[in-house]
C-alpha cells in the first residue's frame, strides 16, 4: 500500500495541517507497513522533510509551482499521481486544500473523502468525518482503486512526527498547457488585527444565541466584571454586530486562555477547531444537544439571559 | 448573464435529529427542514449580479421531495426559474457521483455563473461548486467574500484565506463560486415575490433525463453515530441564582480567575 501526502507551504514555511496529516500517514503506515511518501513544490521544504520517517520526498520543481494556483496544483499532483499509483493521497484540510483538492478528484476520478478527524482499523481503513454541525460522526470507507482523504486541523500532533531520514527525488512537470483562466492576485490583510485575543487569559464568548445586537450589553457588561476579552462565532460577525477581528475559529482566530466562557455558542466544529486549546471551557446553551457540551469542562443548559444577569451581580458582589 | 444558485435542503439548526435504526441515516419524520445557510448568501448574490447587470437566475436542487420547497423558496425571493433533481437511485451517491448528476442536468445550459455557499450544514463535503467546475470547464473560486464584474470576458473576486488574509482573484467566465457567508444580507420573501412564484417553471429531473455513465457510489458510509465525548462534562443545575453561585466557586476556587 502506498499513501501520498502533499505537503503545503508558503515560501518554504509549512503549514502545521500538512505536518499533522503526515503524522496521520506515519500512523497508518505503521498499522499497514504502507509506505508515506511526501510530495512538495518546494525544495527548502523538501529539505526539511528529510528529517522525518518516511519512505521519500517527491520534489516537483516549476516556476509556475511558486505562487499559489490551483490549476496549476492540480496538474502537477494529477502527474505525480498518475507516475506513483498510490492507495491514497492525503491533505491536510486547509482553505487552500479546499480551493483545488476536489477539482483533483473530478479530475481523476478518484474520490475525496474530506475534512476527516481521524481514522480507524477495522477490517478496512475507515476514515471518520463529522456531520451535522458536530452533532454526529460517520465513518467511511472506499470500495476500491484509489482516494483522496484531508484530515481536520487537530486530527494528529505534528510534534509527535517520527524522525527518520529520506532523501528527495526530484521530478519534473510541464505546466505549459494549463489554461490561464484563474489569476490569483497578491494576498492582503484588510487592517492590523484590532484584537489579539491569541494572548487573553479570560475570553467571554457570544454566539447565535444572543440573538439580537441589542443583547450585547449583557456580554460586555460580563466581560468587564471579569476583565476578559470579548470573542465570537462567524454568525454574530456575519450579522455586522461585532468585528471580524473578535471572531474564534477556522476562519478567525485561535486561542488558548485560561477561561473560555461560551454564550449561546452551538459548537460548530469551525468554531470549536479554534478553542481547543483553551484550559477550561464553560458553555451555557439551551439545547441540551449543542455539541459546545462535548468538549466543554462545565456545562449550563440553560437560558444566558437568566443566568448572565445574576452572573454579573455575584461577581461585582464577590 | 445566466447565474445558476446550488441550494440544498438541510435540517433546521433548531431541528431534532434522530439516528436511524440501521445507523446509516436520520430519521425524517421528526426534521424541521431549511436552506442551507450559505446557499442563502449565494442565492442573494446572484439575485444582486442580476438586478446590476440583467440576465437570468435559476435555482437548483437535489433532494427528496420535500427539497422542491427550496427551489420554491428561491423562486419567491426573485429567481426567474427552477430545476428540481429527484430521484431514489440519487440517495445513496456520494458526492463524485452527484456532481455528475449535475453536470448531465446542466450540459445544454451553458451557465455563466454557478453560484453555490461554501459548504452545507449537513455532511459537509464542500466539494460540489468546485467538482462542477471540473466537470463543466469552468473556472473557479471559493470562499468568495466580494464579486465584481469586470467585462463579458471575467469577474473578480476577493476570497478568505486563512487568519484574517484575503486574496483577490481574477476568472474567466464560464466560473463555479463558493461563496462564503457574511458576503451580503439575504433578503426575505416579499409577499408579491410568493404570489409571483406560483407562475415560475420548475423543471423536475428524475433519472429517465439524466444521462451518465453507471453511477456506482466509490464512497460508502458504513455508520451514523454520536461522538464519543472527549471531555467529561460537570453539568451545573439549579436556579439562576444557584447557578451563578456554583460558577463563582469555580471562577474562585478551581479555574483562579476572581480573587
Amino acid at each position: 500500500m502506498k499513501i501520498l501526502v502533499y505537503i503545503q507551504q508558503d515560501q518554504g514555511n509549512i503549514s502545521s495541517i500538512s505536518l499533522e496529516a503526515l503524522k496521520g500517514a506515519q500512523e497508518i503506515s505503521a498499522q499497514t507497513g504502507a509506505t508515506v511518501t511526501a510530495v512538495t513544490f518546494n525544495p527548502q521544504t523538501s529539505k526539511q522533510l528529510t528529517a522525518y520517517d518516511i519512505s521519500e520526498i517527491l520534489l516537483i520543481e516549476d516556476e509556475a509551482l511558486n505562487i499559489y494556483n490551483p490549476l496549476h496544483f492540480i496538474k502537477a499532483m494529477e502527474e505525480a499521481v498518475i507516475a506513483e499509483s498510490p492507495n491514497y493521497i492525503m491533505f491536510g484540510h486547509s482553505y487552500e486544500a479546499r480551493d483545488w483538492v476536489p477539482r483533483l478528484s473530478a479530475r481523476m476520478n478518484i474520490p475525496f473523502i474530506s475534512d476527516c478527524i481521524h481514522y480507524k482499523m477495522d477490517n478496512n481503513l475507515t476514515f471518520i468525518r463529522s456531520i451535522y454541525q458536530g452533532k454526529f460522526n460517520s465513518n467511511w470507507v472506499f470500495s476500491e482503486g484509489s482516494c483522496i482523504v484531508s484530515f481536520q486541523s487537530g486530527a494528529f500532533r505534528a510534534d509527535s512526527l517520527k524522525a527518520g531520514s529520506a532523501s528527495v527525488r526530484n521530478v519534473s512537470v510541464d505546466l505549459s498547457g494549463v489554461a490561464n483562466s484563474i489569476k490569483p492576485g497578491e494576498k492582503f490583510q484588510e487592517a492590523e488585527k484590532s484584537v489579539d485575543l491569541s494572548q487573553a487569559e479570560i475570553i467571554v464568548a457570544v454566539g447565535r444565541g444572543i440573538g439580537k445586537e441589542e443583547n450585547l450589553q449583557l456580554v460586555y457588561d460580563l466581560s468587564k466584571a471579569l476583565s476578559a476579552e470579548i470573542a465570537s462565532s462567524r454568525p454574530v460577525v456575519d450579522s455586522g454586530w461585532l468585528e471580524p477581528s473578535h471572531q474564534v475559529g477556522s476562519s478567525g482566530q485561535t486561542v488558548a486562555p485560561n477561561l473560555y466562557l461560551a454564550l449561546g455558542i452551538s459548537g460548530a466544529i469551525q468554531h470549536v477547531v479554534g478553542i481547543k486549546g483553551s484550559k477550561n471551557i464553560i458553555a451555557i446553551n439551551k439545547d441540551v444537544n449543542a455539541p459546545i457540551f462535548e468538549i466543554a469542562d462545565y456545562g449550563i443548559v440553560g437560558d444566558i439571559f437568566e443566568i448572565v444577569p445574576k452572573l454579573i451581580t455575584a461577581i461585582q458582589d464577590s | 448573464m445566466k447565474i445558476c444558485v446550488l441550494i440544498k435542503q438541510v435540517p433546521d439548526k433548531n431541528s431534532p435529529l434522530t439516528i436511524s435504526g440501521d445507523h446509516l441515516s436520520l430519521l425524517d419524520s421528526n426534521i424541521t427542514w431549511a436552506s442551507n445557510e450559505s446557499d442563502l448568501y449565494a442565492l442573494e448574490e446572484a439575485l444582486l449580479l442580476k438586478e446590476a447587470h440583467g440576465g437570468e437566475v435559476v435555482v437548483c436542487t437535489l433532494g427528496t421531495e420535500s427539497a422542491l420547497q427550496v427551489v420554491k423558496d428561491g423562486l419567491a425571493k426573485g429567481a426567474d426559474r427552477g430545476i428540481f433533481i429527484s430521484d431514489a437511485e440519487f440517495n445513496s451517491l456520494d458526492i463524485l457521483s452527484l456532481s455528475k448528476v449535475f453536470a448531465s442536468a446542466f450540459k445544454d445550459e451553458r451557465f455563466d455563473l454557478i453560484l453555490s455557499g461554501l459548504q452545507s450544514d449537513d455532511h459537509g463535503n464542500s466539494q460540489l461548486g468546485l467538482l462542477l467546475a471540473e466537470l463543466l470547464n469552468m473556472s473557479h473560486a471559493t470562499l468568495v467574500m466580494s464579486t465584481e464584474i469586470q467585462n463579458d470576458k471575467s469577474i473578480k473576486v476577493k476570497r478568505e484565506l486563512e487568519s484574517g488574509w484575503f486574496q483577490w482573484t481574477e476568472l474567466d467566465f464560464p466560473a463555479s463560486l463558493t461563496i462564503q457567508s457574511g458576503i451580503n444580507t439575504p433578503r426575505y420573501s416579499s409577499l408579491r415575490g410568493i404570489m409571483m412564484m406560483k407562475n415560475k417553471p420548475i423543471d423536475k429531473l428524475t433519472a429517465n433525463e439524466i444521462t451518465t455513465e453507471k453511477l456506482i457510489p466509490q464512497v460508502k458510509l458504513n455508520k451514523i453515530y454520536i461522538p464519543e465525548k472527549a471531555k467529561e462534562t460537570t453539568y451545573l443545575d439549579g436556579s439562576p441564582d444557584e447557578i451563578s453561585e456554583k460558577l463563582i466557586d469555580i471562577f474562585k476556587n478551581e479555574i483562579k480567575v476572581l480573587n
